[in-house]
């Protein structure tokens, strides 16, 4: 495991269900940011508290990423394979913008439930798996497609 | 406060231009403004000019000739055009000018626009796993909106569809090869639900125009086109933008919305009373968003608008007459003039092929992009 980048790192926590994205939360007005930031853009305030997202969220609206994004993207060299992007809803907090394990547009539809996975995205020259977070449907959406 | 009038346009072609740099594009659209106005660059009192790739606007009293002119450099993202009329029409309505030039040029490298996360305000992970991209936006934003608002997406094909077609009959224009909705809806899918002729990709191309108090307008031409209002926001707090990592789960409305109702207000316009329109096409779903969200029509009543011929070059809401960024491509310093160069056109009835029939009196421009930020602009004649 010691061939492993995360990308990303600085805006997970690793708990022991699983991953969590980090935002912030106002303490004036509530309103939740992604990724964390030390002022409110809702009410101007200054003072926020780490935040730990929901591990799970419904889809709220989507594309497939169809070439290859150019630098900085890491993998913009390497054979290219589509990649769903989409912004998740968590909890009615915060819709956060992720990469969705998905490559056709027909995996995704709004409103479908997703949960928060780690994926490795790009093996670099190396031999360095790079990873970040991603949402992927969970058992009850893939139950939901078949059905 | 005095009421500011457009009396000279120019415009260098949009498109792919090998060994013509960005400005000389402008120095030839400043040229042509200029003699359009019959006056000359010393006659210039000031200028508001933007390029987003192709250098600094000032460089270009270079090749215009050194007069010591009060030449400001605007860059504002993709309504960089739009902000550089903007302050132009201020400098004007203040009283502390009586004419000055508005201009904007652009020289984007083939491809997409390829933005660095630190120039947004946003780390590196961002751009590293394939956010970065301004197509994912535009695709998702039109998913939503679609399923929002019961919209089928071949809509959009039709509405590219027209941009080709007014294209093909525009000089200037950079596609001038009309493309059928099939074609369009069969090219590449480049994001769901956009597929690649559905896209304007950044261009070159130059736009001059010259403004004077409107007082003094007919010593210049005798087809003024009154400039009656300009407005400029960005984003607010809920709103949904580009290179957004997260968004509010309240939606407000966007800076379109505010900028555009601030627009009429201060022209004293109603939205129904527009008669011809340009708006952001960046692509073939931001012009029915902008539609909606110009207030030109409701939310959801585009796809019966569009499907009847409405928004062509003779229907009730002629839209995107010179075919839009999608025929012409986006050099983001020359985009929002160009709006405005061709509004002047058929404000004056000098649009040739794509002439309005309606004589119309009343004109709109809107410009959005990067990064949540639109100018609109209302002219009447």
């Amino acid at each position: 495991m010691s061939h492993q980048r995360l990308v990303g790192e600085e805006v997970l926590a690793m708990e022991r269900d699983g991953p969590r994205l980090v935002g912030s939360r106002c303490r004036s007005c509530g309103a939740v940011t992604f990724p964390r930031q030390a002022s409110c853009p809702r009410c101007t305030g200054e003072n926020v508290d780490d935040h730990r997202l929901a591990r799970t969220g419904r889809l709220w609206g989507f594309t497939v990423q169809g070439f290859p994004p150019k630098d900085p993207y890491l993998a913009a060299a390497a054979p290219f394979r589509p990649f769903g992007v989409g912004y998740v809803d968590l909890d009615a907090e915060i819709l956060v913008e992720s990469r969705l394990v998905a490559d056709d547009w027909r995996q995704l539809r709004i409103g479908m439930p997703l949960e928060l996975v780690i994926i490795p995205f790009h093996d670099d020259h190396s031999g360095e798996q790079v990873s970040t977070f991603a949402f992927a449907p969970t058992d009850e959406a893939a139950e939901d497609a078949v059905a | 406060m005095t009421d500011v009038a457009i009396v000279g346009i120019g415009i260098h072609p949009f498109g792919r231009h090998a060994g013509v740099s960005g400005r000389s594009q402008g120095a030839y659209a400043a040229r042509q403004a200029l003699r359009d106005a019959g006056v000359g660059w010393t006659d210039m009192q000031f200028a508001f000019g933007g390029s987003d790739a192709a250098g600094n606007a000032d460089a270009l009293v270079a090749d215009l000739g050194l007069t010591g002119i009060e030449f400001v450099n605007v860059r504002n993202g993709c309504a960089t055009g739009g902000s550089a009329l903007a302050m132009a029409d201020r400098a004007i309505r203040s009283g502390a000018y009586d004419i000055g030039m508005a201009i904007g040029f652009d020289k984007h490298p083939p491809g997409a626009f390829n933005a660095s996360p630190a120039d947004y305000g946003l780390a590196d992970w961002y751009g590293e796993i394939g956010l970065m991209v301004t197509t994912q936006f535009f695709a998702i934003k039109i998913q939503r909106y679609l399923a929002d608002h019961d919209l089928d997406k071949d809509v959009l094909s039709l509405v590219a569809a027209k941009a080709y077609r007014n294209g093909s009959i525009n000089p200037n224009a950079w596609r001038r090869q009309p493309l059928t909705a099939e074609e369009i809806a069969a090219s590449d899918m480049i994001s769901y639900p956009l597929t690649k002729y559905m896209f304007c990709s950044p261009g070159e191309g130059g736009v001059a125009l010259v403004l004077s108090r409107a007082d003094i307008a007919h010593r210049y031409t005798d087809r003024p086109v009154y400039l009656r209002a300009t407005a400029l926001r960005s984003r607010l707090y809920g709103t949904f933008e580009v290179f957004s990592p997260s968004l509010a789960v309240e939606r407000t409305d966007g800076p379109t919305v505010l900028a555009a109702r601030a627009a009429f207000e201060a022209a004293g316009v109603e939205p129904g009373d527009v008669d011809v329109a340009q708006i952001q096409d960046t692509e073939a779903g931001a012009e029915i968003m902008h539609m909606a969200e110009t207030g030109l029509c409701a939310h959801g009543e585009q796809a019966k608008l569009v499907e009847a011929g409405e928004t062509e070059i003779g229907g009730s809401l002629p839209i995107n007459t010179d075919g839009g960024c999608i025929a012409n491509g986006e050099p983001i310093g020359a985009s929002g003039l160009r709006q405005v160069y061709e509004n002047v056109l058929q404000l004056r009835g000098d649009a040739g092929p794509r002439q309005v029939p309606s004589d119309p009196r009343v004109a709109f421009t809107h410009v959005y992009g990067a990064p949540g930020i639109s100018a609109c602009t209302v002219l009447t004649r």
